[in-house]
């Protein structure tokens, strides 16, 4: 199993339109990802800003946009705060619709947790904050990152 | 490199490198590494060090990995759901 990245796939009983719809429309997307909502313009380039009841918003931004194929972006991950996504501070999600039968096979591929933890390292040293609850995601990152280069 | 030190038990840097395709300096560096990151502990025994591996933190890494692999499967899950509603 590869570490550097996380692939998951399922086959949905529904035609590659109806999944992309799911994907990458805001009132859908608040139902399986950013709880208290999503705003999405959908271009490549385009800003997001994914909302969490419990853990406020983060930005994102469209990276690929291939309808019904092809939906990827890249979102910030939460210790990095409100900044737009870098390298460095985000992960990149890549969704697949294939169409297989009158279904569709929706793999997904979320990649740069090894850029991420060295970061994440870093910003743990600049800060003085040693009471947040990202303090402990960074120590696991900055493991991570170790782990995979051994 | 990091389970070779974990199959070992405990090696030093001279030990690893003679198993490993690199040199003893990489082996050094590496380890070096993986002592800040918190991954191995090192102990001096005589003029040697030698090195064990943390597998606590290693195992912490790895459930935090699956962690995210579960959030995955729970939003494909969610969307599979969505997408077979009429």
């Amino acid at each position: 199993m590869a570490l550097e990245q996380i692939e998951r796939e399922t086959t949905i009983d529904a035609p590659v339109e109806r999944v992309w719809a799911v994907l990458t429309e805001p009132e859908h997307v608040g139902g399986w990802f950013a709880d208290a909502g999503a705003e999405i313009d959908l271009r490549p380039g385009g800003a997001m800003r994914l909302s969490w009841a419990e853990f406020g918003s983060v930005q994102a931004r469209v990276e690929v946009v291939e309808p019904p194929r092809r939906f990827a972006y890249r979102w910030t991950a939460h210790f990095a705060g409100d900044a737009e996504p870098a390298a460095g501070n985000s992960t990149l999600v890549e969704f697949t619709l294939t169409p297989e039968g009158g279904g569709t096979r929706l793999r997904v591929i979320e990649s740069g947790f090894d850029a991420l933890a060295t970061s994440a390292e870093a910003a743990e040293r600049n800060h003085a904050d040693n009471t947040s609850g990202w303090k402990e995601m960074t120590r696991r990152l900055a493991d991570y990152a170790q782990r995979v280069t051994a | 490199m990091l389970s070779l030190l974990a199959e070992r038990g405990e090696a030093t840097a001279t030990t690893l490198a003679g198993d490993l395709p690199v040199s003893r300096v990489a082996v050094v560096k590496h380890l070096a590494v993986l002592d800040r990151a918190g991954l191995v502990e090192s102990r001096r025994a005589g003029r040697e060090v030698r090195y064990t591996v943390r597998t606590e933190r290693l195992d912490a890494t790895a459930r935090w990995m699956a962690g995210l692999a579960s959030q995955w499967d729970a939003r494909l899950t969610a969307i599979k759901r969505m997408a077979e509603q009429s």
